[in-house]
């Protein structure tokens, strides 16, 4: 990877002027395939709760505004989740792996998806053994995550690369091929734990390795960007380097995720906005 | 809690799109989403231009009346007329050179560097001031995308004005030892790739140094010089240090020809620079060239492949290819050929080619009815020798002149379109197997201005760098310009270099130190 290269393509990208129409399109598109998180110390039943009933019906007031993708939380906290979205679209997803940091006993790790999927998790999201990685251990990270997919069974596997912990593009598209080729069905940029975290280079470089993947192989694997995620303009933006670089098969929420937790206010925001002509107040929109 | 059904028509599709698995092939999954992204036509106005319908020539510090003589300029993106410009005559020419001597002699040449130096910034922050106006006129009379207008034209010209500005003032230490002098009254002639641009390329240098200029802009993108004379007259700029006599082949000619002049600049086509060389044969007048180039973009295989498909796309797409040092040939190691040409292709795939003035425009129109034909004519010689043609299936504008991006594969060294200038967005793709046939491949060529290395290998780019006669070498980029970087050719590619301290060696005089001028 060429890294001013790519930052300047990724800059070029965010120049292209969307349609407003389409915006809109886009800013939907952008809630349905939300992962919408919390991951805090502090998550209690009553938090996740009302996180589920703000996925299921993100502004009540507009019918245009689908639910999203789905939450994102803690292990413990999934049969909350599982009871709460019963019966509806919106999917369960759970860290996993000793998460952030993923340097729990491997024993201990593979225990904790086994016990998220038990509970009803239909997402796994695991992080990339950067300890292994970035020591050259490549093929004990990669079979980590085999094993991780192995005990996650039916569940998708979400595998974070923690991209503000890998030094260069030239690891993160490494890190790209080895997740993929161990199984994982998702590239995950970021745990959101740590301060640098998905930028549109970044983006960039991840959607190009899933192309070239998908073009060697024939296999789709998805791309789910998080952390920092905060404004519609954001999104936009990623969705256009997505859209340029994957193309309109990966626009789906089976292929592409936004995990973020303030974001989803914001598109609301700019929905309304563009909808009714009017600038919108944060105070309209439901906090969770 | 339960779920009640909020009235979206996507809860059930996904519900059932998630149940069912989904093919790995990309159609089924397109039409599910059923969701395109699309761009907005989102055109820069022209309500900004203040345009007059018929142009005279600029002496004297005056923007005079229209000619007798006068030819309209076109739009090319819609063939349209915008404005007259008046074709200056001989009588024309040699006022705007006596002009120009008279304002050397008691003006600009008197006055102290540093007083020249303030003119040359007040030129510089007017057109950033004004850049805007100067963006949307470029792109409405040359056709080239408004974002490379906006991005590259107009801020490079500003920047070359207050670059030089810099220099004024401080010309002994460009050339320690010696004392420079200015050389005279200069000749420019420019062409119509990057009208304002280039005009900032002569103008800009000959100043600093002390000279006064007659500009001679191109027949086809005559406007901005005319813009830029607002800018002059703004800045205050003394009578006659700068005219502007627009006009075709014979104002040009007569301009070559005019002996008043000590120092002409020409940039444009090999074959003009090599009559322009002949006609001022056995004069005194100095002479800087600036003519083609065929650059070889050299691609190793260690290269960063998706940087690499950027900077190829950039190297001869970007100004419809209408760029002396485009990286008109690509030279691509056996070993990744079939990869960075599958990738080209893609990349072509997404050029949004139409209106200039259109932000997401990509490429735009070709400049004029002579180049589309031009650029037609030498395609179609690349399909009659067997090169394989590849044009990505876009919709091209009804009116206008607008040429599809092209890619040429099974091309080699011998046919016309790896020897000659195309002018135009047209690749032709060749391969190597070692660096030194890479090396054979690309200096085999009477042109010589620029060349791409592409390698993550930083050793390589030294090496390949000492064996290219090109002027300029980029390294893992491309198209990449700066006033302080001095550009300008080897061979058929012409000689002097412009931009940076080696830019102002053409408009000086050099005495050794010590001696009074």
């Amino acid at each position: 990877m060429d890294a001013t290269g790519l930052e300047e393509r990724a800059a070029s990208l965010t120049t292209r002027s969307i349609k407003t129409s389409s915006k809109r399109a886009a800013l939907e598109l952008a809630v349905s395939c939300m992962d919408l998180t919390t991951l805090e110390g502090a998550d209690t039943a009553g938090k996740v709760h009302s996180l589920c009933a703000k996925a299921l019906r993100p502004d009540p007031t507009n019918p245009e505004i689908p639910p999203v993708a789905a939450v994102c939380v803690y292990p413990t906290l999934v049969p909350t989740a599982v009871e709460a979205l019963e019966g509806t679209p919106v999917k369960v997803a759970s860290v996993a792996g000793s998460f952030p940091a993923g340097l729990g006993p491997l024993e201990a790790r593979l225990e904790e998806i086994r016990w998220a999927t038990a509970a009803g998790a239909d997402e796994i999201d695991i992080v990339l053994n950067r300890s292994a990685f970035l020591s050259g251990h490549y093929s004990l990270a990669f079979d980590e995550i085999a094993a991780s997919k192995e005990v996650a069974g039916e569940a998708h596997l979400k595998v974070i690369l923690e991209v503000g912990e890998l030094g260069s593009y030239d690891q993160i598209r490494k890190a790209s091929m080895l997740a993929t080729a161990a199984g994982g069905d998702f590239i995950k940029t970021s745990t959101g734990k740590i301060a640098s975290a998905a930028s549109f280079p970044t983006a960039l470089c991840m959607s190009e390795a899933i192309r070239d993947i998908a073009e060697r192989t024939g296999r789709q694997v998805g791309l789910k960007l998080a952390g920092g995620i905060r404004t519609a303009k954001q999104a936009w933006h990623y969705l256009v380097i997505v859209a340029e670089t994957l193309g309109a098969d990966w626009l789906t929420p089976r292929w592409f995720r936004l995990g973020a937790s303030s974001l989803l206010n914001d598109v609301l925001m700019q929905h309304a906005k563009l909808s009714t002509g009017r600038y919108q107040r944060p105070e309209n929109f439901t906090v969770v | 809690m339960t779920y009640t059904s909020p009235n979206h028509p996507n809860a059930t599709q996904q519900a059932e799109a998630a149940e069912v698995a989904v093919p790995v092939s990309g159609e089924v999954a397109l039409q599910a989403a059923g969701f395109t992204l699309d761009y907005a036509t989102s055109r820069e106005s022209t309500d900004i231009l203040n345009l007059r319908d018929s142009y005279g020539l600029f002496i004297d510090s005056k923007l005079e009346e229209p000619g007798s003589d006068t030819l309209a300029t076109l739009n090319p993106a819609t063939g349209e007329r915008i404005a007259d410009f008046t074709l200056g005559s001989a009588d024309d020419v040699n006022r705007a050179v006596v002009s120009a001597r008279q304002a050397r002699e008691e003006v600009w040449v008197p006055m102290p560097a540093a007083e020249r130096a303030k003119y040359i910034y007040r030129i510089a922050r007017l057109l950033a001031e004004r850049s805007r106006e100067f963006a949307v006129l470029e792109t409405l009379d040359g056709g080239k995308p408004i974002k490379e207008s906006r991005d590259v034209d107009i801020p490079l010209a500003s920047a070359h004005f207050f670059y030089h500005a810099g220099w004024a003032d401080k010309l002994d230490y460009a050339f320690v030892g010696r004392q420079p002098s200015p050389v005279g009254v200069v000749g420019a002639i420019i062409p119509w790739n990057f009208p304002l641009l280039m005009a900032a390329w002569k103008l800009a240098p000959a100043l600093a140094c002390g000279n006064t200029v007659v500009l001679k802009p191109a027949e086809t993108t005559p406007l901005s010089a005319l813009l830029l004379a607002e800018v002059l007259q703004d800045a205050g700029l003394p009578p006659g240090v700068v005219n502007i006599v627009t006009g075709g082949p014979d104002t040009g000619a007569w301009l070559v020809e005019h002996r008043g002049l000590d120092k002409l600049a020409f940039t444009g086509s090999t074959s003009i620079g090599k009559n322009i060389q002949e006609r001022i044969a056995g004069r005194t007048t100095r002479l800087t060239l600036e003519l083609g180039g065929k650059a070889a973009n050299i691609v190793f295989e260690d290269a960063a492949i998706d940087q690499c498909v950027e900077g190829i796309v950039n190297g001869i797409y970007f100004n419809q290819g209408h760029v002396c040092c485009a990286g008109s040939r690509l030279l691509v190691q056996e070993s990744v050929a079939d990869l960075v040409i599958e990738k080209l292709k893609r990349r072509l795939g997404t050029l949004r080619v139409g209106n200039p003035l259109d932000k997401n425009t990509d490429l735009g129109a070709i400049n004029s009815q002579v180049q589309l034909e031009k650029i037609t004519s030498l395609v179609e010689a690349g399909v009659d020798e067997g090169a394989e043609l590849y044009q990505p299936d876009c919709q091209l504008p009804a009116e206008g002149y607008f040429f599809k991006p092209t890619l040429f594969t099974n091309v080699s060294q011998s046919h016309r379109i790896a020897k000659e200038e195309i002018f135009g967005p047209v690749l032709s793709v060749l391969t190597f197997r070692t660096p030194a046939e890479a090396v054979e491949k690309a200096n085999n060529t009477a042109y010589g201005l620029s060349a791409g290395i592409w390698t993550e290998k930083g050793s390589r780019i030294l090496w390949m760098t000492e064996q290219m006669r090109a002027g300029v070498v980029w390294a893992n980029t491309f198209n990449r310009f700066d006033p302080s970087s001095p550009f300008g050719g080897y061979k058929e590619s012409g000689f002097g270099r412009e931009g940076g301290r080696q830019g102002l060696l053409p408009y000086v005089d050099l005495e050794p130190a010590g001696v009074l001028v």
